[in-house]
């Protein structure tokens, strides 16, 4: 399709399609990854370390191996030796190795006849350890004398002198900074930490792994992207990666934290010493918090210039953030995101990739962006006040447009944030009025969205139906999404596709969901899959009516003469030429393989009306809106189900959820009573609008909805609770007793 | 441990099994009965995934032991549309008002308000936010879920 049609008017795309998928949803047929079962299969245990740091001494199995029913024990002596880089990290994060890095870190693991034989038995393996000192928080971690947690691992970007356990060093920027912050009227300077807080899906990780002494494997589980789940299994256990067969199961959220592997290889190395027999591994809550991939907790220091009309005439950023015990927290995209929506022409950016004794991070939605925005758009707000300017009408101001320059360096393509902004600003919530102990607070939040490796394959059916095999796991509705695109595309019935997700030896490698990615990526691939078909499909049609495959075009549906001089025949239906491929040359199909260019970033911009109790600290969503660019909606119940979403994420890190360590270094909070993600009690209905400033590098428009949204509530909230208290509160989660204690210092003060 | 032998009724049907005495109603049902229609999102009744109703009580199972099924009636999600497969208005409402994402929490969040609907068939929004606040849903926000319970109520009250 031109460029030129996307204005036009769809048949199926922005229609409230029923999801595919959804029967099986309500009636608890469809299967997660822990409902998947094997005849012969056994059950898996692992044993984590107590502690937050240790050196481990010895493992002693022979009383779990004495146990009836017990079957194997795998340690990392059961794994191969000399993996280097992020293979290394993976294997260190999935059984540890001499040390023990963090409370939770397995250190052993036990397959057995019956899932309670397994427990028994890992509570039988004796691990002896010497305990080292630890350390959990950022800033700590990166003074000159804390406890070095892996020596080794810095990189090249390091400055000499720093903390053992600083591991990657950025910096960047463009124009003068001190020349900018001359220019401006004033200029603040603030520190905001956030809090570790986890991705909080409601299925734990599960997987059923069968590995022979062949090296041939199976697995089945719950993830985000099968392709990484046999690459890393693979990796980590020295196999070849094709010899081994990922399927997903559906997925019971997971927001980044299943595009990783966390305990899968255990169950394969479990089988493999288990003489082949399938093993599943199911974790527990607690080991999901304790085990696998929360986000990052972060220090931030930020600077702004601004003159006294609210332009901004500089920025510096200079982020500190911890991602456990390994490289990769998410400090690149926070980065790049951090003054992403404004126009600046002078801004600077420093960051620092930290360890801690701490678990592994995992994405978690717009990695980075939440607490980039928090920061940002916290002392946007504090300087908007200072300066008795409106807070929107700032961003307005500042906001950035095609053409631009952002502040990470690329030229900005189409975005909306301009629209975004008119959209919040024309919204009836604006105009509420407030009581007392109400605020409002508005942000903005950026996220690039994202293309990556991607396979897709369509092919036709004997009666004209058509299936779409595609490569990522459907978490919120992507099924659907696809199915509308190539139905308006092959102009067939959207009840006539059937869009399958499917298992690693379908087709080419695929990234997982992630990046926002699904419904871009497999979007643009499938059309250019169906091109293939309709092309051949054409051919099928001139071969019949003895004309030139070129004279023939395909419309509505149909292969039809194009034009006059073409020759004079009736429409040829998909389900004409699928009737009778078998006779006209075969079957017809269309694939593609490839990383489909043109992303569309994304802009939202959020408005939020609490009220705080000052008795008790305690602060209450009253009205909340989401405005979003979505580019195009292709399913507009699926996009704001995305935008409230991450509403109510982003309402819960800035004000219940967040890692709780105790000075020995222990999660405090491993269970969902200690860990409180919001309930329906605690939220008003999302007010959604979906901006559509169409993608110009996607046959739909599409941009990609999914992460966006959970980067501005932080700041948002933070912005109301400081219109609703007069005290600015720079540190998450905003907890009651921390919320109390403010309002009790400014009475004080 | 020696198992011990259950005799109960499940969506209407009589069911036996055998249960170790420290599993749950939970465990019994997906991994003794074949019902992996409940989910476990945290073993410790906080996240509602598993609810079903026992003697027409809402209970989470993985906080109930499979023995205390003995006798009883349980409820799960595999029972509540009808045996020809029509659904049930929650579930139909569910599907029309897009109120599930990743669906994991479907389940349990339906046959919750099932339960709420049996007690009180006009609930205003407050009522179904608070009898739903033991059923943790992070993919919507609820928004969606809270309009779909109160239009299946709606249209069973007109069709009473």
């Amino acid at each position: 399709m031109a460029k030129d049609e996307m204005t036009r008017e769809f048949k199926l795309v922005g229609t409230r399609a029923l999801r595919p998928d959804g029967l099986d949803k309500v009636t608890g047929r469809a299967r997660y990854g822990a409902d998947f079962a094997l005849p012969g299969m056994l059950w898996g245990a692992v044993v984590r370390s107590p502690h937050a740091h240790a050196r481990i001494v010895g493992i002693d199995a022979a009383k779990a191996l004495a146990l009836d029913g017990v079957k194997a024990v795998v340690t990392r002596a059961d794994f191969p030796a000399g993996l280097t880089g992020s293979d290394w990290d993976i294997q260190e994060n999935v059984m540890a190795g001499e040390v023990a890095l963090y409370d939770g870190h397995a250190v052993a693991a036990v397959a057995a006849t019956s899932a309670l034989i397994a427990q028994e038995a890992a509570r039988l393996i004796e691990v002896s350890y010497d305990l080292l000192p630890h350390v959990t928080d950022v800033d700590a971690a990166m003074r000159p004398d804390a406890p070095a947690i892996r020596p080794g691992s810095a990189d090249h970007t390091v400055p000499d002198g720093m903390s053992p356990n600083v591991v990657s060093y950025i910096e960047y920027g463009r124009g003068d900074l001190d020349a900018g912050f001359a220019e401006a009227d004033i200029v603040r300077e603030q520190t905001y930490k956030s809090e570790a807080t986890h991705q909080g899906y409601i299925e734990p990780q599960a997987c059923v792994g069968q590995l022979g002494a062949d090296g041939k494997g199976e697995m089945w589980v719950t993830t985000q992207g099968q392709w990484y789940v046999r690459r890393d299994c693979a990796n980590v256990l020295g196999l070849d990666v094709a010899q081994l067969r990922v399927t997903p199961s559906e997925i019971g959220g997971g927001f980044g934290g299943k595009t990783t592997v966390f305990m899968e290889p255990l169950a394969l190395a479990l089988s493999r010493k288990a003489g082949g027999k399938p093993v599943k591994l199911v974790m527990s809550r607690a080991e999901v918090l304790r085990a696998t991939g929360p986000t990052a907790s972060a220090s931030m220091d930020v600077k702004i210039g601004m003159k006294k009309d609210g332009t901004m005439t500089a920025g510096r950023v200079e982020f500190r953030m911890q991602g456990g015990a390994f490289p990769g927290s998410p400090v690149p995209d926070a980065l790049k995101c951090a003054f992403a929506p404004y126009k600046l022409p002078a801004v600077l950016h420093i960051g620092y990739d930290v360890l801690a004794n701490r678990p592994k991070a995992a994405a978690y939605r717009a990695p980075g962006a939440p607490m980039a925005a928090f920061a940002v758009e916290s002392l946007v707000d504090e300087m908007a006040r200072e300066l008795g300017l409106d807070p929107l009408e700032l961003r307005q101001k500042n906001a950035v447009e095609e053409g631009d320059q952002s502040s990470y360096g690329p030229k900005f393509r189409k975005i909306g944030l301009k629209e975004v902004l008119a959209a919040a600003r024309a919204h009836p919530n604006l105009a509420a009025p407030l009581g007392p102990n109400q605020g409002r607070g508005i942000a903005t939040g950026y996220w690039s969205n994202y293309n990556g490796d991607t396979a897709v394959s369509m092919a036709v059916a004997e009666d004209g139906t058509v299936q779409v095999s595609v490569g990522t796991p459907d978490i919120g509705g992507s099924r659907a999404s696809i199915g509308l695109m190539v139905a308006e595309y092959l102009g067939i019935p959207y009840e006539s596709v059937r869009v399958n997700v499917v298992e690693t030896g379908a087709l080419a490698i695929n990234e997982p969901t992630h990046g926002s990615r699904a419904t871009f990526a497999n979007g643009k691939a499938a059309v250019a899959a169906c091109d293939q078909a309709i092309k051949e499909m054409c051919r099928r049609a001139a071969a019949d009516w003895g004309i030139d495959a070129e004279a023939v075009e395909w419309i509505d549906g149909a292969a039809q003469p194009a034009g006059p001089n073409a020759g004079k025949f009736p429409p040829m239906s998909l389900a004409e030429i699928a009737g009778r491929m078998s006779d006209s040359g075969g079957p017809i199909a269309g694939h593609f393989e490839g990383i489909p260019r043109g992303v569309g970033a994304s802009f939202g911009t959020h408005v939020v009306d609490v009220e705080v109790d000052p008795e008790t600290g305690r602060t209450t969503i009253l009205r909340y809106l989401v405005v979003q660019d979505a580019g195009r909606a292709i399913q507009p119940a699926y996009v704001e189900g995305q935008y409230q979403g991450g509403a109510a994420q982003g309402i819960g890190w800035a004000l219940n959820e967040g890692y709780v360590y105790g000075a020995d270094g222990r999660l405090q909070n491993a269970t969902f009573l200690d860990y409180r993600i919001p309930v329906a009690s605690d939220l008003p209905m999302i007010d959604t609008v979906i901006v559509e400033v169409p993608n110009p590098g996607h046959p739909f428009g599409v941009r990609g909805v999914g992460e966006t949204g959970i980067a501005p509530p932080l700041p948002a909230v933070a912005n109301a609770v400081a219109a609703a208290t007069g005290v600015r509160l720079r540190e998450l989660p905003m907890s009651p007793p921390k919320v109390l204690e403010a309002i009790r210092g400014r009475r004080d003060g | 441990m020696s198992k011990i032998h259950v005799t109960t009724t499940v969506n209407g049907d009589p069911v036996e099994f055998l249960a170790d005495p420290r599993e749950t109603l939970l465990d019994a049902l997906r991994d003794r009965l074949g019902l992996t229609g409940s989910k476990e999102g945290c073993g410790t009744g906080d996240c509602g995934a598993c609810s079903v109703l026992l003697d027409g009580r809402l209970v989470s199972s993985c906080l109930v032991l499979g023995v205390e099924a003995e006798g009883k009636r349980v409820d799960t999600i595999e029972g509540l549309a009808e045996a020809d497969g029509t659904l049930h208005p929650l579930q139909r409402k569910f599907l029309e008002h897009a109120a599930l994402q990743c669906g994991f929490c479907t389940p349990g969040i339906l046959v919750a308000s099932k339960a709420l609907l049996a007690k009180n068939p006009d609930p205003t929004e407050e009522e179904v936010r608070y009898w739903l606040a033991g059923n943790l849903c992070r993919c919507t926000g609820y928004d969606k879920i809270v309009r779909a319970v109160i239009d299946a109520a709606a249209e069973m009250r007109g069709a009473a």
